[in-house]
């Protein structure tokens, strides 16, 4: 079947596929909480530089997930930049591996106010299971949120960022 | 074959399951050396360290067997086998790095993992150093030629990456040198596992890389149970191959999904994450955990299989058997003719590097650690190959293990055997090997443990191959086609950065 014709059958029918049970309920409910909160504050916008300080590669795959048609993370306002200049929040994955310092510092150094911190995942949180490592840190950088989980399902990390736009709202205004 | 008579002769056994080490005189080293140099067909798989020895893991594709080598470190020093393999520069590099001891008569021991950020040096070492202060800018290589532009990637780089940096060197959009430097998402796992039960240290196995967490995770498990003489029950078995399996699925479907996506294809980009958000959703219930870490434990599986998982496993798995015809059409055609010829990997180059997964099969190293060396319950595993080499044939043979996959998991589901998923593990001492194959390669595992605690560690990604084998081809490509050749081999860096 081409292109068209699945464009065509998608347009007319139902849709065919059940829609993924628990990130569904989990969005819904968010999606609500977004709309007072995000529309004052941001204009229904949050862009997103993720920096790798040192991860498996286990967060990269759930972030990446999120970007996907099952969470569609755009429709909420979020979205993944390529530029720090472009970027509101710093979603930082890993140990924070001291080898990653300089990186990290650099990219936070390069965006512009105002600006936030989220760590996704235990590790960027606390070191997770590699705390105490010669090769890893504190961190060089404040975080204004941390999403635990290892790796946090994209449901938890979508229901964290909304959770950010929220409370930014309340305190900014 | 020359070279595996002159091992045979040579070495001295040194006790290790299920593959004894050979350990060779400083003096015999050389002459192994050389005959390695003269069989280019003999691979290097891995290479690392201990505190006394430098050991060398090679196979003969003419021989079921697996051969690890070992040669002792004198006064600090032991000799390159950089001049027969190349790719063992950057082993020794590592070896340099964590343990100090230096490869004589090598490449110069650029840093690797140490990029001079941490409080000691040497760490794997018995006695770590202080470090020694500032760091060094790395000195990236600058070719001779006219007109030339050097582009820094990374290590902070595209939109959701891991960290690595790779310095592409260009004449016009030409690349004609590339240069990887690793080593940033480094966390000090081999230091971590030591003094820990492999019951404990599988938490870390589990996460050297994300996108191969069970097939580490296996590799780990089954050194560890080679080490003291223990199996893993049946049903265990049967198990972590349901878990490898899927993890495969997964993955590719990532991997497809990044593709299409470097290479401006939508559609099936969209239905690929689809179906790998299905597929982790399903595992979820089966195993509860959306990428399976810490399911796999030394003496078997850490909890059986959910009931209701079952249904949800077999149910994702058959949509995507369902829709990969559909797929299969998606990405012939224009995608097909974007991928033809792109990031070529000679059959000889594949077989050279020893280049792992589907990536060396789409180049015909017919290399699957599931039938070569194997290990239960995997027994008659179809393992397809490709003679072309390009980005369209990794795509193609992905598509076809997935195929594979998906025809054979509602089987080992229907027929896993009765009995516990694990048992007890002793305590005690011994040395053993474990392998695995990924999704994106055979994953080693190399364990000394002393009474029942890890004294020493070795864990080896397909990625160090992997990554070879991209610097070895870009040089030629279009700048535009970087990300996509890249991709389409397929490596992630934690697993090399340890």
């Amino acid at each position: 079947m081409n292109i068209l014709h699945r464009l065509a059958r998608n347009l007319m029918a139902e849709p065919i596929e059940p829609p993924i049970p628990p990130p569904e309920e989990t969005i819904r409910a968010l999606a609500s909480r977004l709309d007072d909160a995000a529309q004052r504050r941001l204009g229904r916008s949050l862009a997103l530089r993720h920096v790798d300080a040192g991860s498996c590669g286990g967060c990269e795959l759930e972030l990446v997930a999120l970007r996907g048609i099952a969470y569609d993370l755009e429709r909420y306002g979020l979205r993944f930049v390529a530029s720090p200049r472009h970027a509101d929040v710093l979603l930082v994955t890993g140990p924070l591996s001291r080898n990653l310092h300089e990186a990290l510092v650099r990219t936070w150094q390069a965006m512009a106010d105002p600006k936030w911190v989220v760590a996704v995942g235990d590790c960027a949180t606390d070191g997770g299971v590699f705390k105490g490592s010669y090769a890893i840190g504190p961190s060089p950088v404040l975080l204004d949120l941390t999403i635990r989980g290892c790796p946090p399902s994209p449901a938890q990390v979508l229901d964290g960022l909304l959770a950010l736009v929220e409370a930014q709202a309340r305190t900014r205004w | 074959m020359i070279a595996a008579e002159l091992i045979r002769r040579l070495g001295t056994f040194a006790p290790a399951q299920p593959w004894r080490r050979r350990v060779f005189a400083l003096d015999a080293w050389p002459t192994i050396v050389e005959a390695l140099a003269a069989t280019p067909a003999i691979e290097l798989l891995a290479m690392w360290a201990d505190t006394a020895q430098v050991h060398v893991l090679l196979h003969d594709p003419g021989l079921p067997e697996i051969m690890p080598l070992s040669v002792p470190v004198q006064e600090g020093r032991y000799p390159s086998l950089a001049g027969a393999r190349p790719l063992a520069a950057w082993f020794e590099r590592m070896i340099r790095d964590l343990w100090g001891h230096v490869a004589e008569e090598g490449p110069a021991l650029l840093p690797w993992l140490d990029h001079g950020h941490f409080p000691s040096s040497h760490n794997l070492a018995p006695r770590p150093t202080p470090a020694a202060g500032a760091p060094e800018p790395y000195e990236f290589h600058v070719p001779d030629a006219e007109g030339i532009t050097q582009f820094p990637f990374g290590p902070v780089r595209g939109l959701v990456e891991t960290a690595g940096q790779l310095r592409l060197t260009c004449q016009g959009d030409r690349v004609i040198q590339a240069e990887a430097l690793l080593g940033y998402t480094h966390k000090g796992i081999l230091n971590l596992v030591r003094g820990k039960s492999p019951r404990a240290a599988a938490r870390f196995a589990a996460r050297l890389a994300g996108e191969a967490t069970v097939a580490h995770s296996i590799a780990f498990a089954r050194a560890a149970e080679a080490a003291i003489g223990t199996e893993a029950p049946p049903r265990a078995a049967a198990l972590r191959a349901v878990m490898a399996e899927i993890e495969r699925i997964a993955i590719h479907c990532a991997d497809l999904r990044a593709i299409c996506a470097a290479a401006g294809a939508p559609v099936p980009e969209a239905r690929f994450a689809w179906h790998r958000e299905a597929i982790c959703q399903a595992t979820l219930a089966a195993f509860g955990h959306r990428l399976m870490m810490d399911q796999v434990i030394p003496g078997g599986v850490a909890a059986d299989i959910a009931p209701e998982g079952l249904a949800a496993v077999l149910g994702a798995v058959g949509a995507l058997r369902a829709e990969l015809p559909e797929l299969a059409g998606m990405c012939a055609g224009r995608l097909a003719a974007r991928l033809a010829g792109i990031g070529v990997v000679p059959a000889g180059l594949a077989a050279f590097v020893a280049l792992g997964g589907p990536a060396g099969r789409a180049s015909g190293r017919g290399f699957d650690a599931r039938r070569v060396p194997g290990y239960p319950p995997y027994a008659g595993v179809a393992v397809p190959t490709a003679p072309d080499g390009d980005a369209a044939a990794r795509l193609r043979l992905r598509l076809t293990e997935i195929e594979i996959a998906c025809a054979a998991l509602p089987a080992m589901l229907a027929g896993l055997p009765d009995g516990p998923a694990s048992v007890g593990q002793p305590l005690g001492s011994g040395e053993g090997f474990g392998v695995a194959e990924g999704a994106r390669g055979d994953c080693w595992c190399w364990l000394r443990l002393d009474n029942g605690l890890i004294s020493a560690a070795f864990l080896a990604d397909p990625g160090w191959r992997a990554w070879a084998t991209i610097e070895a081809i870009l040089p030629g490509a279009a700048l535009s086609d970087v990300a996509l050749i890249i991709r389409s081999i397929g490596t992630g860096n934690s697993g090399v950065d340890l």
